[in-house]
This record gives C-alpha cells, sequence and structure tokens, in this order.
C-alpha cells in the first residue's frame, strides 16, 4: 500500500518539480510548487509523520505560496519576460553554484546510503505528543531562535516598508535608473 | 480491514456527500426565507412548499445556462479554480464527528469518515487550501474586478485564519488533544464553550471571515467590485463557487459545534438510541447556522481597512491573550495546587478592583483634554 501510493506520487513530485522550473509565467510556476509541495505532505504520511504532514499543508502549501501568489499578482504578472540579467554574471554563478550544491547532495546521498535506519515509532506512541516534546524540551533553544529571527525580519521589512511614511526617500527611488528591465519584443 | 469495513466506509462517505448537497440546499432556502423575514419581505415562495425547491431550480438554471468563457482568461487556471475552492471544502467535513455511531453487522460504525490524529489541524489545512480557489479565481479571470477582489480576499483570508488558528489552539490545549472523537468527549460534563468563550467569540468571529460570510464578505462586495473574484464565471462553474462558500459555511458550523458546544452530546432515549446524538448534532448546527444568517442581517458590511485592522489588531492580540490565560488555567492547577490558585486569584481581582477605583481619582485632571 505505502510502496504504491509512493510510486504513484514520486513522479508526480519529480514532475511538479521540473514543470516549476521549465514554466515561463510565474503564477505557473507557484502552482507547480504548491503541487510539489503537497506530495511531499503525501510522503510525510507515508513516513507516518502526520503532524509534519499537516503543518506541511497548512504553513508552506497554504500560507507561505499563498503569500507568494498575492506578491506576483501585487505586482502585476507581466506574461512578457524579462530577458535581460539583472544581475551582471548571474548566468554564470548560478550555474556553478548549482552544480556545486547538485554534487553535495549527490556525495551526501552517497555518504548515506546504507547508514540511514528505519525510523522505529514514536516513544509514547503519539507522533504529536513526540514531536512537542522534543521541540519544547531537546531544541527548544534552536526553535526560540528561529522566532527571533523570523521577527528581525518581519521587522526590518515593516521598517523598509515604511521609511516614505517617514519621510525618508524610498528605496525603490534610490535604486538606479532603469528599474524596470528592458523588455525585449 | 475486510471487505465490508470498506464497503460501510464508502456508504458513509457518499452518504456525507449527498447530506452535504441537500443541507447546502436548504441552507440556502432557509437564509434566503430569514433574511426576508428580518427585512419584512416575502422571500422565495414559488417553487414547492414554502418556496424549499428554490435552490433546486436555481441549481437546475445554472446547469444548464452556457458556461460563458471570456476570451482574456488563463484557460487552465479559470477552469480549475471553482474546482480548487469546492474539494478543501467537502474534505474538511471528513474529520467531523456527527453522531455517537451505531452497531451494524456485529461491528461499530462510528458517525465520521475518519478519525484523524492530527483531527482538528486536518481543518485548518483544508481551509488554508481554500484560499487557491478565490486568488486563482481573480487572477485566472483577466481582468480588474475580479483580480482585485482575489488580492483582497487572499490578504483577508491568511489574515483570518491565524485568529481561527489561535481559537483552535485554545480548545485543543484545554482538551489536552487533537482528535476530534477526543475533544467531544472531553466536553462530557460541560460544553467547551463556558471555560472557553472568548475562544469560540475568536473562532466564530474569525470563521466568518475565513468563509467570505457577511459582514466579511469584501472579496465580493457588489457595491465595490460587481461580483468580486466570480464576476467572470457563469454558469455550472459558477455553481461551483457559489456551492463551495455555503459547504464552507455548514463545515465551519459543523467544526465550531464539535469544538466548543459538545458535538454530538446531548440526552438520549431508549428509542433508537443511534440516532439522538445524530438530531443534537443537527439542531446544534442549524442553529448556529441561524445565528450566521442572522449576524449578516444585522451588520454591515465592513470597510476593508477596519477589517484588516480588527483582525491585526483585536482578533489575533486578544487570542493570544487568551491562549497564554488557558496554558495559566491548564498548568497552574497541577503546579500550586487548587487552593493555593483561588488565593491568587482573589488577591489579583482585588488588587485590580482597588487599582480601577484608584486610577479615576488620579486621571481626573486630565479627562477630556484630549485633542
Amino acid at each position: 500500500m505505502d510502496l504504491i501510493v509512493f510510486w504513484i506520487m514520486a513522479p508526480v513530485s519529480v514532475g511538479a518539480a521540473v514543470l516549476m522550473l521549465l514554466q515561463r509565467n510565474a503564477v505557473y510556476a507557484a502552482l507547480f510548487l504548491v503541487l510539489n509541495q503537497f506530495t511531499l505532505a503525501v510522503f510525510f504520511v507515508l513516513l507516518d509523520a502526520h503532524f509534519l504532514a499537516a503543518v506541511q499543508v497548512i504553513v508552506y502549501a497554504g500560507a507561505i505560496m499563498v503569500l507568494f501568489l498575492f506578491v506576483i499578482m501585487f505586482l502585476g504578472v507581466d506574461r512578457r519576460e524579462a530577458l535581460v540579467e539583472p544581475i551582471r554574471g548571474q548566468r554564470g554563478l548560478a550555474i556553478g553554484l548549482g552544480l556545486l550544491l547538485a554534487a553535495g547532495v549527490v556525495l551526501a546521498i552517497g555518504l548515506g546510503i546504507g547508514l540511514a535506519r528505519a525510523p522505529g515509532p514514536a516513544p509514547g506512541g503519539d507522533n504529536i505528543e513526540a514531536v512537542a516534546r522534543v521541540l519544547f524540551t531537546d531544541y527548544v533553544f534552536p526553535f526560540e531562535l528561529t522566532s527571533i529571527l523570523l521577527i528581525i525580519a518581519a521587522v526590518a521589512a515593516m521598517v523598509l516598508a515604511r521609511r516614505k511614511a517617514r519621510g525618508l526617500p524610498d528605496l525603490a527611488d534610490e535604486a538606479p535608473a532603469g528599474r524596470e528591465p528592458e523588455r525585449v519584443p | 480491514m475486510d471487505w465490508l469495513d470498506w464497503v460501510l466506509l464508502a456508504a458513509r462517505v457518499v452518504l456525507v456527500f449527498g447530506a452535504l448537497i441537500v443541507s447546502v440546499m436548504l441552507a440556502v432556502w432557509a437564509e434566503r426565507k430569514i433574511v426576508a423575514d428580518m427585512q419584512t419581505r416575502l422571500g422565495p415562495r414559488r417553487a414547492g412548499p414554502f418556496g424549499m425547491l428554490i435552490t433546486l431550480a436555481d441549481g437546475i438554471k445554472l446547469f444548464f445556462k452556457e458556461g460563458i468563457t471570456p476570451t482574456q482568461v488563463e484557460r487552465p487556471v479559470y477552469i480549475l479554480a471553482p474546482v480548487l475552492s469546492l474539494v478543501p471544502a467537502f474534505l474538511a467535513f471528513a474529520v467531523v464527528p456527527f453522531g455517537a455511531g451505531v452497531e451494524l453487522f456485529g461491528r461499530r460504525v462510528p458517525f465520521q469518515l475518519a478519525d484523524l490524529n492530527i483531527g482538528i489541524l486536518w481543518v485548518l489545512a483544508m481551509g488554508s487550501l481554500a484560499v487557491y480557489g478565490v486568488v486563482l479565481a481573480g487572477w485566472s479571470s483577466g481582468s480588474a474586478y475580479p483580480l482585485l477582489g482575489g488580492i483582497r480576499s487572499s490578504a483577508q483570508m491568511i489574515s483570518y485564519e491565524i485568529g481561527i488558528a489561535l481559537g483552535v489552539v485554545a480548545v485543543l490545549m484545554y482538551s489536552g488533544t487533537m482528535r476530534m472523537s477526543e475533544i467531544v468527549a472531553a466536553q462530557d460534563r460541560i460544553w467547551n464553550i463556558v471555560p472557553q468563550f472568548p475562544a469560540f467569540l475568536i473562532f466564530v468571529t474569525a470563521a466568518l471571515a475565513e468563509t467570505n460570510r457577511p459582514p466579511f464578505d469584501l472579496p465580493e462586495a457588489e457595491t465595490e467590485l460587481v461580483a468580486g473574484y466570480f464576476t467572470e464565471y457563469s454558469g455550472i462553474r459558477f455553481a461551483m463557487f457559489y456551492l463551495a462558500e455555503y459547504i464552507h459555511t455548514i463545515t465551519v458550523a459543523a467544526v465550531a459545534v464539535t469544538l466548543f458546544l459538545g458535538g454530538w452530546r446531548g440526552p438520549v432515549f431508549d428509542f433508537l438510541p443511534w440516532l439522538w446524538p445524530l438530531l443534537w448534532f443537527v439542531l446544534k448546527v442549524v442553529a448556529l447556522i441561524f445565528v450566521f444568517v442572522w449576524v449578516r442581517a444585522t451588520i454591515p458590511r465592513f470597510r476593508y481597512d477596519r477589517l484588516m485592522s480588527f483582525g491585526w489588531k483585536v482578533l489575533i492580540p486578544w487570542g493570544l491573550v487568551w491562549v497564554l490565560a488557558t496554558g495559566a488555567i491548564v498548568v497552574l492547577p497541577e503546579e500550586i495546587g487548587r487552593d493555593a490558585l483561588v488565593r491568587w486569584v482573589a488577591i489579583g481581582a482585588g488588587v485590580t478592583l482597588l487599582l480601577s477605583l484608584i486610577a479615576p481619582l488620579l486621571t481626573r485632571g486630565r479627562a477630556g483634554t484630549r485633542p
């Protein structure tokens, strides 16, 4: 049963990821990313991590991706695509770093095969309780640190967004001319 | 699980699906009748007894209407959007226990489709997916008003999701479980609405906003946005949005009943003992939907900026305060003992009372000088 579901969902997951990269329209790319995250939630269910699956859907598919869509829609989706690199040399840098990341992942998987053990049933029976116990005892410090980091990010975003309201020049106005990337007809 | 279990499960799925559709039919009729009555109108009265079949007539009309697809739409997403808003609305109901269950063929059949251990999180997850239908409908229509409606609703639904979650968190801290059947079981002595009344207010308010019910129906505010995100939809696709909205309302009412009003609990008599819990559950849901309709007929629509500031500056802070208070209520009796707790609460209340008596004396000079 688990295997059947896995072999149905795995191609969907990989396919969604590949299609996300190939989309020229930002909204479609975002939608494929949602599909990909949804399949990840299914994998979590297969691994008996029900809580993680729910959180995956609520936080990533439900909240973060909606915010993505929100931003894409707010900025106005231009159906043409900017073919000019906003950052000089971005393409070469991206290829190099991408290859490095791929090598790292392959290396990690190569070294890891055989070492991984199938996780046993969570202590205490219930998965949710086990997650809560670990999160609020052993990992409480990193957990709180993450929340502080997120608050800093949120406050920083607000400070940047409110520059105009405080009479400071807008960052967008300071940016060099040609903020709208030139479009190739 | 043998084949009989599968058959019973399939039967329950079909029954719940059918019951939801029929109750949408009745809910739309009842809403129109009640609102009409509150506005001293007659409301629908032609089709069927008391106009009860009005929704059926509307449904048949919408089904056979030509589905117009404007030329500007982003076609795949335009077709997908109504489905995306309908499916989560149905799925969310899967974890709601709507009765105590019944003995059938020598086995216990619970009146619930799936008793997940993440129970209530499933409802939240489906609620957060429901946003996509609205947002994508707004975007794919390729027209200004739907886009505005879609953007409004994504902001609104994300904001009020937090409110819903805070109301839910307080309840599950109090009940000590996320399983819906256990939340109902935990209310055997007293319904959660009594000790968790603030959470109930927060949950119901946020839920009204989450389902785009009036007075929070800004995504489709007809005076501002024509019809909001579904302006460009017609025929069966429009009907799907309509259906989704009402199923969502019913689901939210059912979840509120489960979390706060004791679920299917109520007096059970000897005659058909399995039927009574079902009846109590339906009655409670109907009562709550009546309150929703009542609110719609009473309170005018919010202005958008007030909606946002209400969500972020009132609902969420008070939700957080109540979660904190619930934590104290749950943990303190275990930690310091009930007697000591009562003493400290009494001292705190006395000090607060004294301060509130003294405070006006100190600030009297400054009263009324605010610009």
